[in-house]
C-alpha cells in the first residue's frame, strides 16, 4: 500500500533535456497514477478546498469520480464551474488556493488537486468530449472584450445561460495572456489553449479577432450600432512598466511582454516563423514574479546564461514556488537582494552590461513585505547583452479613454463593484483590467461573478 | 481573411494594395496605421494608411520590399487575402481632426514626403482639400523611377513640388533643399509635416528648427502588437519615453531623439542580413531603417 501521506509523484521532463526545448515540462498523471492520487482524497463533509477555489469547483465530487474511474462524469462536474480546466490544472497557484486548504496537507502533502484537474481535462480532450450547452437561446446580445481567462469564462457562463455572446479580441489569436504571455513549456498552445477556446465555441460563443475596442469600434458603438445590450470588459493589464534608469532605451532591453510575445504569440522560437527574437548569450531578467520566471526560462531555452535579479530575498519572490524550483533545476541563476541602477551601453547603442546595487531588507512596507534598502557603495557591474524588464503591467487606457462614463482609479484600473459592475450601466468588467496584474484563476473568478451579475441585470431590467 | 481587391506596382520595390477591411475603413483617419499579417508564419507588419473608402470598406496600403517578410508580401496578388489586418491604430493626425478645423485653417502648411513616405502624406493632403484647406507638398525621391503618386497628389495638393536626388525629374536636390529654395523665394510656412525615412525626417527637422517652422513627423519603429503592450516602439521625445503605437505615430519632430530611434530600428538587423541586403540592392542600397529601406 502506498504511503497516503505523500502524493503520487508526477513525471517531468529531465531538467537538462527540457532546458533546451519548448516541450511541456510536466508530463501529467497516467490513469493509474490519477486514480491512486484521487484515493488520497478524504471526501470531507465540509470541503475546505472548494472555498479556496475562486470558481468554486466541486473538488471532492470530481475527485471521487476519478477514484471510481468515471472520468467523463468528473469532467462534467468540473465543467459546471470552469471553462478552462486544462489551463487551470497547469497554471493555477493551487498551493495557495484549493491545495492550501486541503486537510491532508496538515500532516502530510495536500492532494494534488491541480494535477488531477489537468488529468481530467486532458482525458476529456483526448477522448473528444466537449462541454454541453443545454440552454435555450434568450436572444439577448452580450459583447465580451478580450479573449483571456476572464473573457472566456464570462463568455462560457453567459452562453450556458442562453445569451448570444460575441468575444472581441485585439490580437490575431484567441486566449489573451494564455497565448502571448505564458510559454509553451508551461501551457501548450495548440494542444491546450486552442482546444479550450474550441470548447467555449462549442457552447455557442462567437469570436471576432483583430478588433481593438476603442480603435476599431467603441463600446458605445457596440451598444448603439451593433445592438449589444451588455458588455463585459476583460481586457487585462497589458502595458509594460520600465525602471526609468539610464540606458533603458538601448538595443537589447526588452519588456518581458515584448520578449514573451515574440516567442509565444509570434512563435519566434520555431523554425520557419518570420518574427525575430534576441537570442542573448547572457541575459539579465529584472523582477521575481511568474512572468519573470517565464522570461528567464524562455531565454534559457533560447541558449542564454540567465540571471534573475530581484530586489528582495527568496522568501518574497512573488512567483509560484513550483516555477522558481523549475527555473533553478534548469539552471537559471538567482541574484537576490540586488537591483539594477544603470544599463551599460556600447558605442553602437546596444547593451553591454548592467550596473547593479546590493540591497538589504528594512522595515515592512505597505504590502507587509520588508522594504528593500540599497547598501551604499555596493554597486558592481555584470556583463550581459540582453536585459528583460519584468516589473509588472498596468491596464491599457484605450478602452477607458474612449468610453464616456467609464471611470478608472489612479493606477488606471477600471472601477468596478465586487460583482463587476463598472460606473457605466450595462457595462461590467473583471480580471486584470480591474485588479491590475494578478492570476489566471482570479480573472476567471471575476469573469464568473460578472456573468452572474449580467444575468441578474437582464432579469431586473 | 482580408481580401486584396487591387494590387499595383508603383516602382521597382514599392507596391500598393487595396484591402477589404470594413471595420478599419469605417473609422480610420489620416495619420493612423494598420498591422498586417500574411499568414501563420508571418510577422505583424505596421503600415501607415494611405487611403480609405468607407463605402467600399477598403483600406489602401503602400509598402516597400526591404526584407523577407515584405518580399513575401509582394508576391500576393489581387484575389489573395491576408490572414490578419487590424486597425486603425495610433492617433490620427492633429491636422485631420474635425475639432481642430478652425485652428488648422489658419495654418500655412507644407508637407515633405520622402520616398515611400508619400503614401501616408497623401490622405492628410486629401482630407485637407476636402475641408477646403490649402497645402504645399514636396515629394522627394532618389530618382524619377521610384517617385510615385504624382498625379494623385497633384489632384489634392494646392502646390506640388517634385525633387530628385539625381536630378532625373523636377528639382535637383532633396526635399530639404527644395524647402529651403521655396523659403528663399519668399514662401512662408508655419506648419510642416515630414514623413519618410528617419534620416530624412531628422534633416528636415534640423532645417525647420533653424527656419522656426513647427514640424510633425510620423515615426515607424519596430513594433509587435501595436496596442501598447510590448514597448518595442518606445522613443525618446523631449524628456519623455513615448510608445509610437499608442502615443503616436506622429510626434513633434523637434523633440524626437532620431539618433536613438535609428539605432533602435537596427535592432534585428544582423551583420549578415545587412550584407545580404547590400548585395541584393546594389547601388540602390541605403541601409536599414527596418521599414522603408531608405535610411543612411
Amino acid at each position: 500500500m502506498a504511503d497516503m501521506m505523500v502524493r503520487v509523484p508526477i513525471s517531468e521532463q529531465d531538467p537538462k533535456v527540457r532546458a533546451t526545448n519548448f516541450e511541456e515540462v510536466c508530463l501529467g498523471y497516467t490513469e493509474e497514477e490519477a486514480v491512486q492520487e484521487a484515493s488520497r482524497c478524504l471526501n470531507c463533509k465540509n470541503p475546505m478546498c472548494v472555498g479556496g477555489c475562486p470558481v468554486s469547483i466541486n473538488i471532492p465530487a470530481f475527485i471521487q469520480e476519478v477514484k471510481a474511474r468515471n472520468f467523463e462524469k468528473a469532467y462534467e462536474i468540473i465543467s459546471e464551474s470552469s471553462a478552462l480546466p486544462a489551463v487551470c490544472g497547469r497554471v493555477c497557484p493551487q498551493e495557495s488556493q484549493c491545495e492550501g486548504k486541503c486537510i491532508r496537507g496538515i500532516k502530510g502533502e495536500a492532494v494534488a488537486i491541480g494535477k488531477l484537474e489537468r488529468f481530467v481535462a486532458d482525458w476529456a480532450r483526448e477522448n473528444g468530449i466537449k462541454p454541453k450547452n443545454t440552454s435555450t437561446p434568450n436572444g439577448h446580445k452580450v459583447a465580451v472584450i478580450g479573449s483571456g481567462p476572464s473573457g472566456l469564462t464570462a463568455a462560457g457562463d453567459l452562453a450556458k445561460l442562453g445569451y448570444d455572446v460575441t468575444v472581441f479580441e485585439a490580437l490575431h489569436e484567441m486566449g489573451g495572456v494564455l497565448v502571448y504571455g505564458i510559454p509553451e513549456f508551461r501551457l501548450p498552445k495548440d494542444k491546450v489553449v486552442k482546444a479550450e477556446v474550441e470548447n467555449v465555441k462549442a457552447l455557442g460563443v462567437k469570436f471576432e479577432k483583430n478588433v481593438i475596442i476603442g480603435r476599431s469600434i467603441t463600446i458605445d458603438e457596440l451598444i448603439e450600432k451593433e445592438n449589444f445590450e451588455a458588455v463585459f470588459i476583460g481586457s487585462g493589464a497589458g502595458l509594460p512598466m520600465f525602471m526609468h534608469i539610464p540606458g533603458e532605451q538601448a538595443n537589447g532591453v526588452f519588456s518581458a511582454n515584448e520578449f514573451l510575445t515574440r516567442n509565444n504569440l509570434m512563435k519566434a522560437f520555431k523554425e520557419g516563423y518570420d518574427t525575430p527574437i534576441a537570442r542573448g548569450k547572457k541575459v539579465v531578467v529584472v523582477g521575481g514574479g511568474n512572468v519573470a520566471m517565464d522570461a528567464a526560462r524562455t531565454a534559457l531555452r533560447l541558449g542564454a546564461e540567465v540571471h534573475v535579479v530581484y530586489r528582495r530575498s527568496e522568501a518574497e519572490l512573488p512567483a509560484r514556488a513550483e516555477e522558481v524550483h523549475h527555473a533553478k533545476e534548469e539552471g537559471v541563476i538567482f541574484d537576490l537582494l540586488q537591483n539594477p541602477v544603470e544599463i551599460l551601453v556600447n558605442e553602437e547603442g546596444s547593451v553591454k552590461g548592467c550596473k547593479i546595487i546590493k540591497m538589504e531588507l528594512g522595515e515592512p512596507d505597505a504590502s507587509g513585505r520588508r522594504r528593500p534598502v540599497e547598501i551604499p557603495g555596493s554597486e558592481y557591474e555584470i556583463e550581459c547583452d540582453t536585459v528583460i524588464m519584468s516589473l509588472g503591467t498596468s491596464p491599457n487606457p484605450l478602452i477607458s479613454s474612449t468610453t464616456a462614463g467609464l471611470e478608472t482609479n489612479k493606477k488606471g484600473c477600471l472601477i468596478a463593484t465586487e460583482d463587476g459592475a463598472t460606473t457605466k450601466t450595462g457595462v461590467y468588467a473583471g480580471g486584470d483590467a480591474v485588479t491590475g496584474a494578478a492570476t489566471v484563476i482570479l480573472a476567471m473568478g471575476a469573469g464568473k461573478t460578472a456573468a452572474a451579475a449580467i444575468d441578474a441585470y437582464f432579469k431586473n431590467k | 481573411m482580408y481580401q486584396i481587391v487591387k494590387k499595383e506596382k508603383l516602382s521597382d520595390k514599392i507596391f500598393l494594395m487595396v484591402v477589404k477591411a470594413p471595420r478599419v475603413a469605417s473609422r480610420c483617419l489620416p495619420g493612423q496605421f494598420i498591422i498586417v499579417k500574411m499568414d501563420e508564419e508571418g510577422e505583424r507588419i505596421p503600415l501607415t494608411i494611405c487611403d480609405y473608402d468607407r463605402n467600399e470598406g477598403t483600406v489602401t496600403i503602400v509598402f516597400q520590399t526591404v526584407g523577407a517578410s515584405t518580399e513575401r508580401m509582394a508576391l500576393l496578388n489581387e484575389g489573395d487575402a491576408f490572414d490578419d489586418f487590424v486597425g486603425p491604430l495610433g492617433q490620427p493626425s492633429e491636422l485631420c481632426i474635425e475639432e481642430n478645423l478652425e485652428e488648422t485653417k489658419k495654418k500655412s502648411i507644407v508637407f515633405i514626403a520622402g520616398g515611400v513616405g508619400t503614401a501616408p502624406v497623401y490622405p492628410q493632403v486629401k482630407w485637407l482639400k476636402e475641408h477646403g484647406i490649402d497645402s504645399t507638398v514636396i515629394i522627394g525621391a532618389r530618382s524619377k523611377d521610384i517617385l510615385f503618386y504624382e498625379d494623385e497628389m497633384r489632384a489634392v495638393a494646392t502646390e506640388l513640388y517634385l525633387a530628385t536626388d539625381d536630378g532625373s525629374y523636377g528639382f535637383h536636390g532633396n526635399g530639404c533643399q527644395q524647402l529651403q529654395a521655396l523659403v528663399d523665394e519668399g514662401k512662408k510656412f508655419d506648419h510642416c509635416v515630414a514623413i519618410g525615412p528617419m534620416i530624412m525626417m531628422k534633416f528636415v527637422c534640423l532645417l525647420t528648427k533653424e527656419l522656426g517652422i513647427p514640424t510633425v513627423v510620423s515615426m515607424n519603429p519596430i513594433m509587435v502588437d501595436g496596442t501598447g503592450m510590448c514597448g518595442a516602439c518606445r522613443l525618446v521625445v523631449g524628456d519623455q519615453v513615448k510608445f509610437a503605437c499608442v502615443d503616436g505615430p506622429e510626434f513633434d519632430g523637434h523633440l524626437v531623439d532620431f539618433d536613438q530611434a535609428m539605432a533602435r530600428a537596427k535592432q534585428y538587423k544582423t551583420e549578415e542580413g545587412r550584407a545580404l541586403l547590400k548585395q541584393q540592392e546594389g547601388d540602390t542600397h541605403h541601409g536599414g531603417c527596418g521599414n522603408c529601406g531608405g535610411d543612411e
